[in-house]
C-alpha cells in the first residue's frame, strides 16, 4: 500500500476531528491524498450550514424565552394571591440582561441545573445493541455512579423538574453540533466552525437569552460566512443579538440621543473594546481609548427588540435610532458621518480590512492550527492572503492547506477538551442521541460549551489543556469510556483506524500488553497519537 | 436524579475555576532567608481577575469629587449601608466586616491609588502584567511568584498528595515546580492504568508524563476528606476555596507560598453601591481571608495576604451604572505579619485635572514597590533579586518599607 499513515494523521488531526473508526476508511482515504482530503470540505459551502428539525431562529427563540418568562411570573403571581410558594420557579428566573459580564458560578451552576439528562458515555449505534454495553465493568464506577457524589444539599432538592425551553433548546442545539462533528468525513470545516465560534465567542453563562441564542448564534452569524468573508462575518456577528446581549450593546445609549437624555444613561464600551481587542485589531493594533469610546458611540443604538415588540419582531437585531449618538464621529483617524446604521457598517467594513485585523486573524489562526509559537513565515503569507482576497476566509484555510510548515510542523497542538471527545466518539463510531456526556466532560474539563468564562473565548495552547489535573481528568474519562464500551471493541483495529503504521511501537505494545479490552481503549484514547494534533 | 449530575460537577473542579477561583502552591517547603529568627512565614496572593473598583472598595469618602463621580453607585458614610471608616478620609466598604476587624487589630492593610506599571485598558494584557512581574504584556512564561521562589533556597519536597489544578495561575508559573488542589467528582481511573499510560509518556511525550504524573501523585490525599465543595453561590465557592488552602497550607509540611484567582470583577453594569453585584463579590472576598485566618490558627500570625487586581476601573460612573476599565486602584493586604491599620496612600485626588487621561483615578503607588516590600518582609529577599528577576527592570520601583511586622 503506497501511503502516507503521518500525512493522514496530520490531515486528520490537525486539520480535522480524527478519523472515524468503523468502515469509514478515513485514515486509507487522507494517507492516499492528504492535501485533497482535507480540501474536499472546502468545496461545498453549503455543508458548512447546519440546519436540523426543530431548531429555531434566533427571533423565534428570544420570543420564546420571553414567553417562558412571562409564564414564569404569571405562575408566581398567581401563587402570591394564592399565598402559596410557587411549585416551579425555575432557577434562572428573571434574570435581568446585562447584569453580569463574567461567569458567576451560582448562575452558572443553577442556569444548568436540571438540564442535564443521565449521563452515558456516547450513545449506542441502533446496530450495535448488546446487553453487556449496559453493565459497567467491575472496577469501573458508571457515570450514574458520580450521583451519590452529590448528597450534598444541591442533591437534597426535589425530584428534577422537566426541562425548560432554554434547557431543551440548549440541548438540542449541542447535540445538533456534535453529530455534525462525529458523522463528517474529515471535519476540517467543522474545526473552523469551532475556531470562528471561539474567536467570536459569547458566553452562555451571561442570562437566559445568551443561552437559549447560543446555537443560533454560532448557526447564523458563524457558519455562513466560515467559506466567505471575514467582513460579512464581522457584521452579522456584532450585529447578531446574542452578542450585542453578551457584551452589553443593548444598554448602551448615545448620551446626546433621545433616549440618553431622557433616561439620563450612556455609553457601556464593552463591545466597542472587544471589537477592536479581540474580534480585529487586536492589542497593539493601533488604536487609542479614544477609538474605543468613539466606535461605542457609532454603535449605540444596536441592539434587539424586546418583548413588547415596539422596535421590530421581538428578538431580533433592530437600529434604535432614538439611542443612537447623533453626529460624526472620528474613528482611527478617519470621519464616520452621521448616516445612522451606515456608520458603524462602514466603520466595522473598515475595520475588517484594516492591516494589523489580517496580522491578528492570521498569527491566531496558524496557532491555532500548526503551533502555539506560530512559524512566522506562514503567518506572514496567511496575512497577505487575506490582505489580497480582502479577507476571503475560503482563501485563507485553502492557504494553510496548500501550505509547507502546516505539513512538517510536528503534531504538538494538544487536543482542546471539546477536540478530544468528539475524536473519541468518532473512533468508537458513536453517534451522539443525547448531548448529556458531552457535556458533562467538556463542563469537567473546563471548556463547557459555548460558554467560556470570558469574551476571549478557551485558550488554544497546548500549555492550557496540558496541565496536570487535566490530564488527570482525561484519563478518568477514558477510562470511563474504556469500562462501558471497551468489551465490544477490538483496541487494535481501533489503533488501525487511528493511526495505522502511524502509531509508535511503544503505543501499540502498551495496548497490546494491556489487562484487559477496557484498560487498552482507555490508554488508546490516551495516547500521544490521540492526544495530540 | 436527572438535575444533578452537571449541577455537581460544575461546583465541583472546574466550576470552582468558573465560579472564580483556583489554588496552586509551590511544590517545595523553602529553606527561608529568615529561618535564623525562628518564624515559619506564609504568603498567598489573590488575584482578582476582571479589574476591581479601587473606589468603591475603599471609596475616598472625604474626597470632594468622589460622590458626584461614582453617582449613584458611591458608597456614603451615613445611610441604611454605612460605609465602614477606615480613617478621617477613606471608609470600606460595607460589605467587608471582616476586613474591617481586621484592620482595627491593625492586620490589615490598604495600598490606594495603586498600578502596575501597565497603562493600556486590556483585562488580557493587564493581567499579564500583573501576574508575570513583567515591565510589559507579551511575556508570559513565568510569573512574579515563581520566580521569588527560585530565588529561595529550595527545601523539601511536599510530600501530602493533592491534585494539581487544571490551571495555575500565570503569577506561580515557572520553573519552580508547583502543585494545587481543586475538588473531586468523577471515579478514577485506577492506578495500574495510570502508571501504564505514565509509562507510555515517559517514553514517547515526556510533557504529558510530568504532567499525569503530577495530576496522579497529587490527587490521593486531597480525596476522602470534607473539601469537596458544596452547592451554593459564588460566595460559598470562594470561601471554599480559600478553607481548603488554608487547610493544605496549614499542615506542617504544607505548601508555604501560594496563589488564587478569583474571577468577576469587570463590572460594566449595575455595579451595585453598598449593596448589588460589587457587594456580593466583596463578601465573598471578605470571607475567603476569614477562611485563611481561621483555617491557619497558628499560622496566621506569621502569614500575609496580598490582594491585587489587573487596574482600575473609571472615577465615573458609565451610562450603565457601572464603570469601565480604568487605572489606579486598590491593593489590599491580610494577616498577622501585616503591620496594618494603614491605609497607606500618596492621594492624587479626583478632580478632573487629577485624573489620569481625564478618566481614571491616577496611580501614585507602583503595586511592584508593594509586593516588592512583603516578599523581602517575608522572605528575606535582596533589592537586587526583587529588581532584576522577580520585577525585571524595576529597579526605579523600591520595596515599600515596613509593611511586615
Amino acid at each position: 500500500m503506497a501511503r502516507d499513515s503521518q500525512a493522514a494523521l496530520v490531515a486528520l488531526n490537525r486539520f480535522g476531528f480524527g478519523a472515524r473508526g468503523g468502515t469509514s476508511g478515513d485514515l486509507i482515504n487522507a494517507a492516499s491524498d492528504p492535501r485533497g482530503f482535507v480540501k474536499a470540505e472546502l468545496a461545498r459551502p453549503n455543508g458548512v450550514l447546519l440546519e436540523a428539525p426543530g431548531l429555531q431562529s434566533t427571533p423565534q427563540l428570544g420570543q420564546a424565552v420571553f414567553a417562558y418568562q412571562d409564564q414564569i411570573k404569571q405562575a408566581r403571581e398567581a401563587a402570591a394571591k394564592a399565598g402559596t410558594p410557587t411549585e416551579t420557579p425555575p432557577p434562572q428566573a428573571e434574570q435581568k440582561p446585562g447584569l453580569r459580564r463574567n461567569l458567576s458560578l451560582n448562575t452558572v451552576a443553577t442556569e444548568i441545573a436540571g438540564q442535564m439528562a443521565e449521563a452515558k458515555p456516547f450513545d449506542k449505534k441502533p446496530s450495535d445493541n448488546k446487553p453487556s454495553d449496559n453493565k459497567p465493568a467491575d472496577n469501573m464506577a458508571k457515570p450514574d455512579a458520580m450521583q451519590p457524589n452529590a448528597a450534598t444539599p444541591a442533591a437534597a432538592k426535589p425530584a428534577p423538574q422537566p426541562l425548560n425551553v432554554i434547557q431543551k433548546t440548549f440541548r438540542a442545539e449541542a447535540l445538533a453540533r456534535l453529530q455534525r462533528a462525529t458523522l463528517v468525513e474529515c471535519g476540517f470545516t467543522e474545526r473552523l466552525v469551532v475556531f470562528w465560534s471561539n474567536h467570536f465567542c459569547i458566553s452562555a453563562s451571561k442570562g437566559e437569552l445568551a443561552r437559549i441564542w447560543a446555537g443560533a448564534f454560532e448557526r447564523e452569524a458563524i457558519r455562513p460566512h466560515v467559506l466567505g468573508r471575514f467582513a460579512d462575518m464581522l457584521r452579522a456577528v456584532e450585529q447578531h443579538p446574542a452578542m450585542l446581549f453578551f457584551l452589553d450593546n443593548q444598554q448602551s445609549l448615545g448620551p446626546d440621543s433621545r433616549a440618553g437624555q431622557n433616561r439620563k444613561r450612556g455609553l457601556n464600551e464593552n463591545l466597542a473594546r472587544e471589537i477592536m481587542e479581540l474580534h480585529t485589531l487586536g492589542v497593539g493594533g493601533g488604536y487609542t481609548q479614544e477609538d474605543v469610546t468613539s466606535l461605542a458611540r457609532i454603535i449605540t443604538g444596536w441592539t434587539f427588540a424586546g418583548r413588547q415588540g415596539q422596535l421590530g419582531a421581538p428578538g431580533s437585531f433592530v437600529f434604535n435610532v432614538n439611542a443612537h449618538q447623533p453626529g460624526p464621529q472620528m474613528l482611527l483617524g478617519k470621519s464616520y458621518e452621521p448616516t445612522g446604521l451606515a456608520q458603524g457598517e462602514a466603520a466595522l467594513a473598515d475595520i475588517a480590512r484594516h492591516p494589523s485585523t489580517a496580522n491578528f486573524i492570521a498569527t491566531k489562526f496558524v496557532r491555532h492550527f500548526v503551533a502555539d509559537d506560530p512559524p512566522p513565515a506562514l503567518v506572514a503569507r496567511l496575512r497577505d492572503v487575506f490582505v489580497k482576497t480582502d479577507g476571503d476566509l475560503k482563501a485563507l484555510a485553502t492557504a494553510l492547506v496548500d501550505s509547507d510548515e502546516a505539513w512538517k510542523a510536528p503534531l504538538t497542538k494538544m487536543r482542546s477538551p471539546y477536540d478530544f471527545v468528539v475524536a473519541s466518539g468518532r473512533l468508537l463510531a458513536r453517534v451522539p442521541e443525547d448531548p448529556g456526556f458531552y457535556l458533562n466532560n467538556l463542563n469537567l474539563l473546563g471548556q463547557p460549551l459555548w460558554s467560556p468564562a470570558g469574551p476571549n473565548g478557551f485558550a488554544d495552547t497546548s500549555a492550557a489543556w496540558a496541565a496536570p489535573e487535566g490530564m488527570k481528568l482525561r484519563l478518568d474519562i477514558a477510562a470511563q469510556m474504556g469500562a462501558r464500551l471497551g468489551p465490544n471493541i477490538d483496541p487494535l483495529d481501533l489503533l488501525e483506524f487511528a493511526a495505522a503504521d502511524a502509531a509508535s511501537i511503544e503505543t501499540r505494545k502498551t495496548i497490546e500488553r494491556a489487562e484487559s479490552r477496557q484498560q487498552a481503549l482507555a490508554l488508546l484514547l490516551m495516547s500521544p497519537e490521540m492526544q495530540r494534533r | 436524579m436527572i438535575d444533578c449530575v452537571e449541577n455537581r460537577l460544575l461546583t465541583s473542579r472546574r466550576g470552582l475555576l468558573l465560579g472564580g477561583a483556583s489554588f496552586a502552591a509551590w511544590a517545595y517547603l523553602p529553606k527561608f532567608a529568615r529561618a535564623a529568627d525562628g518564624r515559619d512565614p506564609r504568603l498567598i496572593v489573590v488575584i482578582l481577575r476582571g479589574a476591581l473598583d479601587g473606589l468603591s472598595t475603599v471609596a475616598p469618602v472625604g474626597d470632594p469629587d468622589y460622590a458626584g463621580l461614582h453617582g449613584s453607585i458611591a458608597l456614603t458614610a451615613d445611610g441604611a449601608h454605612p460605609a465602614i471608616l477606615l480613617d478621617s478620609f477613606f471608609a470600606l466598604h460595607p460589605a467587608m466586616p471582616e476586613f474591617a476587624r481586621m484592620y482595627r487589630d491593625m492586620h490589615a492593610a490598604v495600598i490606594h491609588a495603586v498600578a502596575t506599571p501597565y497603562r493600556d485598558r486590556s483585562h488580557f494584557d493587564g493581567q499579564d502584567v500583573l501576574e508575570s512581574g513583567y515591565a510589559g504584556p507579551g511575556r508570559v512564561q513565568s510569573g512574579w511568584l515563581n520566580r521569588a521562589l527560585e530565588a529561595l533556597p529550595r527545601g523539601e519536597r511536599v510530600s501530602s498528595g493533592l491534585a494539581v489544578g487544571p490551571t495555575t495561575p500565570l503569577v506561580l508559573r515557572g520553573n519552580a515546580p508547583t502543585v494545587g488542589w481543586a475538588p473531586v467528582a468523577l471515579p478514577q481511573a485506577d492506578d495500574d492504568t495510570a502508571m501504564r499510560l505514565v509509562d507510555l509518556y515517559r517514553h514517547r511525550d515526556p510533557a504529558l508524563a510530568s504532567a499525569l504524573s503530577q495530576g496522579l501523585q497529587l490527587e490521593k490525599v486531597a480525596s476522602g476528606d470534607d473539601m469537596k465543595p458544596k452547592p451554593g453561590n459564588q460566595v460559598a465557592q470562594m470561601r471554599q476555596v480559600a478553607r481548603g488552602a488554608a487547610k493544605l497550607m496549614a499542615a506542617d509540611d504544607g505548601p508555604r507560598i501560594a496563589a488564587l484567582a478569583f474571577d468577576g470583577w469587570d463590572t460594566h453594569a449595575n455595579e451595585g453601591g453598598p449593596v448589588g453585584r460589587l457587594a456580593f463579590l466583596l463578601g465573598g472576598l471578605d470571607g475567603a481571608l476569614a477562611e485563611f485566618e481561621s483555617g491557619l490558627g497558628d499560622r496566621w500570625r506569621n502569614t500575609v495576604v496580598v490582594v491585587a487586581t489587573e487596574f482600575g476601573r473609571t472615577a465615573r460612573i458609565n451610562g450603565t451604572d457601572g464603570t469601565d476599565h480604568g487605572t489606579g486602584t486598590i491593593a489590599l493586604l491580610a494577616g498577622g505579619a501585616v503591620k496594618g491599620g494603614r491605609v497607606i496612600s500618596d492621594w492624587p485626588g479626583l478632580k478632573l485635572a487629577n485624573l489620569y487621561e481625564g478618566r481614571d483615578l491616577k496611580p501614585t503607588t507602583d503595586l511592584r514597590s508593594v509586593i516588592k516590600g512583603v516578599l523581602q518582609g517575608q522572605f528575606g529577599l535582596s533589592d537586587r533579586a526583587l529588581a532584576e528577576t522577580v520585577f525585571p527592570d524595576s529597579a526605579s520601583a523600591r520595596p515599600m518599607k515596613g509593611l511586615v511586622v
